[in-house]
């Protein structure tokens, strides 16, 4: 033995061959052609102990900027929030994470009654009827949601505002382009969705209108508006929304929407530089038998007591194979796990009073940040925790200069917009203190 | 787990006034806060429940669930392998947990040296010219494949394919990635030895045929001898060869997609490379591609500078575009890449071999008491038919539920679609063969109780805290959600 991972001894492996009647296990291959075989030695690098191993890892680790480090200001889809203790603690038992999907409901209770609590935390938090277990993340959630509309209303144009985040809107390109159906850009207007434009490009062609709340540049959409234009043209509405603002936040149910998604990655879940995450996807009864991936339903057994099921397992791929709604056949189970462990530990009081939270620091961080000079304010919207500032020159010599101080500061949406050259979106978590917010006013103004 | 009663939802846990949270007061200055209209007007009515009381709530949870520590996973096509401690500490590092996908490159190169590692180690292990890591899971993989697939056909303005061929003993993300793609799937028949019927793919190739996309050793666990030639005949009719490496965990350093013609392969690292299936996710699916698929791959890749640094390559003209949010799940890849270096080409091909020996071993000891519908040398998994224990009144699900009551997780079952009955065992290499061999006598056992009572094992299971679920009534009568009234 010389991998502590293979069990396997001499002694094992001889009576094995004998067993199957063979001299050696090269002869169990003897299948794999001679033509098609790989001789000599992969190039990769050799083994390593583990102590060695460790060493080599936590020197690739120690070269990346971690958030413990540096006070950060940076948002745009993964943010910094507090992650309770109970939440490592839940999704480090390993009954949880050495699961597979629960196949077995008899000896997958556990997680198949997570999941049922997530989705019934999904649908409160979101105002919609029903929601799936979850999804790969939340860009690609808005994805599907535009197939569902696409396959449901058959219909061709979904429409997607500039303020939806700019990488949900390049998947939605590449899906379109295997699907079929149009995506047609709604403009921005002072840092929100253009509805004079987007009434005038509507038509009774549209399958969708898919809008972000609060969108990519922190700001609030007016949804009743927006609901109002889709479903005049019998589209639907698609929200995509962070989870953690709709503690506070009138939910996109309320205004009708028909389907809700997004990243519940501010629920618990940490960065790690952009995944694993946990895409969520909401919708109304009438949708219920459309949506993608996962379910899981409550039923009894033979003793008429309560337990849970995968189901409406006719949508899906095993199943349905060609004709299934979505190829999805995972979905981010243990991620889900994080956000309802978190949503748990904060509970109805706890939700409500986070996402004041964030509404505060950001307001009094947008108003500081409003009296320095060579800065400006770009748009006097209402905002959750995300705001955007003009910058005097180059965002990313500004986050150089921040990054000396011990500040990772905002994102340079002129990477992603180019109408928002040197603007930074600036976001600031429950985390940031207004110690933390004067050290960025003051480290911008020593820039100038 | 015991028998036990109905477990309580955290949301009937719940009582007004609790919590196990502690928010720091607010200290900042009160500014104006957001408009009436935008603020809800009912709370959400999740739970509030005490800390240890949450801790309990999901604790008990955990005691309901199976995981490979709990015991034995030979779950087909699935290569439920130990996942590694040292990956879970390692991806939980903060350097590589707490580190934002937007921070500038500079300050991110240990994460960028890693991802342009295992691209690079990726490509070696598969054949292949270059590998994406964005995807996120197999299907997604697939779905990337193919569109890539598209988009080169497409790119030599060959625009009339529109056919993706799959072999029956598919898995049914194969169809439905097809669909998503674009594409019309066409299924092929297997032959007696449980291989691609070679006469029914040239009767459907053509120059409508987009790809091929096959697993190989397929879900019946069989090498499929002639991909040389299925290769050929593929490239000849102007398809590509598209490789399904959720059994890859049989070839590790014994042979490469690559070799073999595949022009696109996927790997499921949840799978061949110890990641946790994390009770269905998160995954990874790395796609890996012939060079003259790369300038299609998704953007961004992970390229290495002269002067040794890394960065995230948008310059991609031709590239499909973007599949997943940032770069695909990091903390999947940090395992996965901790696991390759754990091992080395040495471990890595010990894996496979013995995922094989143990396969067979398996097979040998069951096949006097089950059906074995094919007896060539299987890979890392064989199938078995419960037909004749099904003539005795007792089901392949029935055999699936006794084995809950040994302790195990059972096999895939009714999978693949061609094998009446199907039971589809994979034990993966680090199964001792202790367990190998006490499941195997579980088997033997549920055989003989088959033929002489054959009613203990139509009613089980007899132990778990649970029984059969009415899923009939469950899709009828949908409840997917809690609601208080």
């Amino acid at each position: 033995m010389t991998f502590r991972y293979l069990p396997m001894t001499e002694q094992d492996r001889k009576e094995m061959l004998e067993t199957i009647g063979v001299q050696t296990t090269e002869e169990l291959f003897a299948e794999i052609p001679e033509n098609v075989r790989f001789h000599g030695e992969l190039a990769i690098p050799q083994a390593l102990p583990e102590p060695l191993l460790v060493k080599h890892m936590q020197r690739l680790s120690g070269k990346n900027a971690n958030l413990d480090q540096y006070t950060s200001f940076l948002g745009a889809g993964v943010y910094e929030h507090y992650v309770p203790s109970v939440v490592g603690h839940v999704i480090s038992r390993s009954e949880f994470y050495t699961a597979y999907t629960p196949y077995q409901p008899e000896i997958s209770q556990g997680e198949l009654q997570a999941i049922f609590e997530f989705q019934s935390m999904i649908c409160e938090l979101t105002g919609m009827d029903v929601a799936n277990s979850s999804m790969y993340d939340g860009p690609t959630a808005l994805a599907e949601a535009a197939a569902l509309a696409f396959s449901h209303t058959k219909k061709k144009k979904v429409f997607v505002s500039r303020a939806v985040h700019p990488e949900a809107r390049e998947i939605l390109l590449t899906n379109a382009k295997g699907l079929g159906y149009e995506v047609v850009e709604i403009p921005l207007q002072d840092g929100v969705t253009n509805l004079a434009r987007l009434e005038e490009m509507a038509d009774e062609d549209t399958a969708a209108v898919i809008v972000q709340y609060p969108n990519f540049l922190g700001n609030l959409e007016d949804l009743g508006q927006i609901e109002q234009i889709a479903h005049k043209h019998k589209g639907l509405l698609v929200v995509s929304s962070n989870p953690l603002s709709l503690g506070i936040l009138q939910p996109p149910g309320a205004f009708k929407a028909d389907i809700v998604v997004g990243d519940a990655q501010p629920l618990g879940i940490l960065p790690q530089f952009g995944g694993p995450h946990c895409g969520y996807f909401a919708t109304t009864k009438a949708l219920m038998r459309r949506l993608p991936g996962r379910i899981v339903g409550q039923t009894v057994d033979e003793d008429g007591k309560r337990g849970f099921v995968l189901t409406l397992q006719a949508r899906e791929q095993h199943i349905r194979r060609d004709k299934a709604t979505s190829n999805i056949c995972s979905n981010q189970a243990l991620m889900a796990l994080a956000a309802s462990v978190y949503m748990s530990a904060l509970g109805k009081q706890g939700m409500q009073d986070i996402a004041l939270l964030n509404v505060k620091k950001a307001h009094f961080a947008k108003q500081r940040l409003s009296q320095v000079s060579g800065f400006e304010i770009a748009h006097e919207q209402p905002f959750f925790n995300e705001f955007v500032i003009r910058v005097n020159g180059s965002v990313e010599e500004v986050n150089r200069k921040l990054l000396k101080q011990g500040i990772i500061g905002g994102y340079d949406l002129g990477k992603a917009y180019s109408e928002y050259q040197n603007h930074m979106l600036v976001a600031v978590t429950e985390l940031r203190t207004q110690e933390e917010i004067e050290q960025l006013a003051v480290a911008l103004e020593g820039l100038l | 787990m015991s028998k036990e009663t109905a477990k309580q939802l955290i949301f009937e846990m719940s009582q007004p006034g609790r919590i196990s949270y502690s928010l720091p007061a607010s200290d900042v200055p009160e500014t104006e806060g957001l408009p009436a209209q935008f603020m809800r007007e009912v709370p959400a009515e999740l739970p509030e429940v005490a800390e240890l009381d949450l801790m309990r709530h999901y604790t008990e949870l955990s005691r309901r669930n199976h995981g490979i520590d709990n015991g034995f996973y030979p779950l087909g096509s699935c290569t439920m392998k130990y996942n590694p401690k040292i990956n879970e500490d390692v991806a939980r590092y903060p350097g590589f947990s707490k580190i934002h996908p937007y921070q500038a490159e500079e300050t991110a190169q240990g994460a960028l040296q890693l991802l342009f590692e295992l691209q690079q180690d990726l490509s070696e292990i598969t054949g292949m010219d270059d590998v994406t890591v964005q995807s996120a899971a197999g299907a997604q993989g697939e779905w990337t494949g193919l569109m890539m697939i598209r988009a080169y056909h497409e790119g030599r303005g060959d625009l009339m394919r529109n056919k993706v061929i799959v072999p029956d003993s598919a898995h049914g993300t194969n169809p439905a990635s097809a669909t998503v793609a674009g594409f019309e799937t066409i299924t092929i028949p297997s032959n007696e030895k449980g291989l691609v019927d070679v006469e029914a793919l040239k009767e459907v190739l053509g120059n409508d045929t987009a790809a091929l996309m096959m697993t190989n050793p397929n879900t019946l666990g069989l090498f499929e001898e002639e991909i040389k030639l299925i290769a050929d005949l593929v490239h000849e009719a102007g398809g590509l060869l598209y490789y399904d490496g959720a059994n890859a965990n049989a070839i590790l350093g014994y042979a490469r997609p690559g070799d073999m013609g595949f022009d696109v392969v996927h790997l499921n690292l949840h799978k061949t490379f110890t990641t946790p299936h994390g009770g269905g996710g998160p995954g990874a699916g790395p796609v890996g591609v012939k060079k003259d698929l790369m300038p299609y791959l998704p953007k961004p890749m992970v390229r290495q500078r002269e002067d040794g640094s890394y960065f995230f390559d948008h310059d991609m003209p031709q590239s499909i575009g973007r599949i997943k949010g940032y770069y695909g799940n990091f903390g999947i890849l940090v395992r996965a890449y901790t696991y390759i270096r754990t091992m080395g080409p040495d471990g890595l091909k010990q894996v496979s071999e013995y995922a094989v020996l143990n396969a067979n071993y398996m097979m040998h000891r069951l096949a006097p008491y089950f059906d074995v519908p094919f007896t060539q040398n299987c890979k890392h998994e064989f199938v078995l038919s419960g037909n004749r224990q099904k003539k005795q009144g007792v089901r392949t699900l029935d055999m699936a539920k006794r084995l809950l009551d040994f302790g195990y997780h059972p096999p895939t079952i009714y999978f693949p679609l061609i094998v009446d009955e199907c039971l589809m065992i994979e034990p993966t290499e680090t199964e001792s063969k202790e367990t190998l061999d006490k499941f195997i006598d579980a088997m033997i056992q549920i055989a003989r109780e088959a033929e002489e009572t054959p009613e203990i094992v139509q009613e089980a299971p007899h132990h778990t805290i649970v029984r059969r679920l009415d899923e009939v009534t469950a899709a009828r009568k949908p409840v997917l959600r809690y609601s208080k009234s």
